[in-house]
């Protein structure tokens, strides 16, 4: 399966896996970050809605919580 | 129905997840068939050897780590004239990338560079203006990560960004007349006289499609991330004031 | 505005104002770099012109967070930005004093350090005149980076990593001449270099004042 590299195999090949580890590190931590926010951003909303189920006097209108909107 | 609508938060977080799976699908596709073909199945340059296959990532990621920054460059337009808080994250969301691309084109440009050249580095324009790419991007992103304020830093970082712009297209050219280079010129142009052969054109065609679908996917998934953390942050600074 | 750049000098001749520290910084640069690359004056007169240019950029960055940092702290830059003179005016004649007690200083002494670096003969003057254009630059686009920076607590790092890219074109074509010069090719062989240093020089005098003002408003909000 192997191509044939000749003499430059040892080029090729440390171009192509230096590159495959770059990229690869580089979604492994785009990824944990999206993983991490999205876990404390759920904790947060969690919590925000307990306590706003607490006190149901205080209503906010939904789209306020979005305060980067347009 | 316009294209700012997306420029909205909560329909741009509905739209890039529905887009998010084929993006990524077809990035993957893509990125594997483009190099496979290009690492198995290419027939080596008569005077390159093997040495040829490592165009297929190295053209690629150079374009990415230049229109990256060009996008970058639009993205903070955006935010400084119509000021959509998506664009500012998406240009912070992309400059990592753009870093990573740079690297990666340098990284295998001076591994292909070694047995064709003869040399590892050389002074060379086209060289030495990515490295000063890479010291741009290594700028954005610490202006960035040094402003504490989030509005601040996005205005901020979007002004270095057009002044940037301008002064890496200062470089290029002051580059070129520096230092007449050993590099080739494009590998890919309408000018078909000067372009790869046939056999190194399709793969080499995928392999692209396959980085920029990277870029777009790891951009989409980066700006999501940016958005939450905004969220984040704000509802704490609320919960914070009572 | 004459009055501000006035003000400007007065305090950067004051003690702890960081005048002449630039110029110290210059001289040390040039005393150790024939430790580093021996004593030949052969290989010396061969960087010379290049060791010199690349001396007063470095100098020249070591001054650029006062420019606006102890007016941030005091408030002074608040009331600049309410004064009857436009933002982009202040920022223009903060390079300039800036430019008056870094970069001229630094132009004069030039050609004396090029005597330390057995710069050859014919670079004197073009080494002098390429500095004399290329260091108001360079005070100009510093201005820009420190207005980025200007909120900022640790920004000394930052500011250098911001501005040192944004030198790179003013940098290539003021060593050019000054190189040719030392190699003594006359005006014929390098009205190129020092015509586009002329060019950068008057572009960001022209344009920059307008972006290190955006900065400063933005940093003042």
């Amino acid at each position: 399966m192997m191509p044939d590299l000749g003499k430059y195999a040892t080029e090729v090949l440390s171009a192509y896996g230096v590159t495959l580890l770059l990229i690869l590190a580089l979604v492994l931590l785009t990824l944990r970050q999206s993983a991490r926010t999205r876990r404390a951003l759920r904790q947060v909303e969690a919590a925000h809605q307990a306590k706003a189920n607490g006190l149901t006097a205080k209503t906010k209108p939904r789209n306020k919580e979005t305060p980067q909107d347009g | 129905m316009s294209l700012w609508e997306y420029a909205n938060p909560r329909k741009f977080m509905a739209l890039s997840g529905a887009v998010l799976p084929f993006a990524a699908a077809g990035t993957a596709i893509a990125l594997v068939v483009g190099l496979a073909w290009g690492f198995f199945f290419t027939p080596e340059d008569y005077r390159q050897g093997s040495t040829v296959k490592i165009i297929y990532i190295h053209v690629p990621s150079a374009m990415v780590a230049i229109n990256c920054w060009l996008m970058m460059l639009v993205a903070s337009l955006v935010w400084l004239i119509r000021r959509h808080h998506v664009s500012a994250l998406a240009a912070k969301a992309a400059a990592p990338i753009g870093a990573t691309m740079t690297v990666i084109a340098l990284a295998t440009g001076a591994i292909w560079g070694q047995p064709m050249w003869g040399t590892w580095w050389a002074w060379d324009p086209r060289l030495t203006s990515f490295l000063v790419l890479f010291l741009f991007y290594l700028g954005y992103m610490a202006l960035w990560a040094a402003v504490d304020n989030p509005d601040t830093a996005a205005e901020l970082t979007s002004v270095l960004c057009i002044v940037g712009s301008v002064f890496a297209v200062l470089s290029r050219y002051a580059l070129v007349f520096w230092n007449q280079g050993l590099h080739q010129g494009a590998s890919l142009s309408l000018d078909k006289e000067e372009n790869v052969a046939d056999v190194f054109y399709w793969p080499l065609l995928i392999a692209i499609a396959g980085f920029v679908g990277l870029f777009v996917t790891l951009l989409l998934v980066r700006t999501r991330t940016e958005v939450r953390a905004r969220r984040l942050q704000a509802l704490m600074a609320r919960e914070r004031m009572g | 505005m004459m009055a501000l750049i006035a003000r400007d000098l007065a305090l950067s001749v004051r003690a702890g104002g960081g005048f002449g520290l630039a110029l110290a910084f210059f001289l040390i640069v040039v005393t150790l770099t024939p430790f580093a690359v021996g004593p030949e004056s052969a290989t010396l007169s061969t960087i010379a012109a290049g060791i010199l240019w690349l001396g007063a950029l470095l100098a020249c960055l070591l001054s650029l967070d006062r420019i606006l940092a102890l007016d941030y702290e005091d408030g002074a830059l608040e009331l600049l930005a309410t004064a009857p003179i436009p933002l982009e005016g202040v920022a223009a004649a903060k390079a300039l004093a800036h430019w008056i007690t870094t970069g001229l200083p630094l132009t004069l002494a030039a050609p004396a350090f090029g005597v330390l670096l057995n710069l050859p003969a014919p670079g004197y003057v073009w080494l002098t005149l390429s500095l004399a254009i290329g260091t108001p630059a360079l005070s100009v686009i510093g201005t820009f980076g420190a207005a980025l920076t200007v909120g900022l607590k640790r920004g000394g790092l930052l500011l250098s990593l911001i501005v040192l890219p944004l030198y790179v074109p003013t940098l290539i074509f003021g060593a050019e001449v000054a190189r040719r010069g030392a190699e003594g090719q006359g005006l014929a062989g390098l009205s190129t270099p020092f015509a586009l240093l002329g060019g950068i020089t008057l572009a960001t005098i022209a344009l920059l004042p307008f972006a290190s003002a955006a900065a400063i408003r933005i940093n003042l909000r």
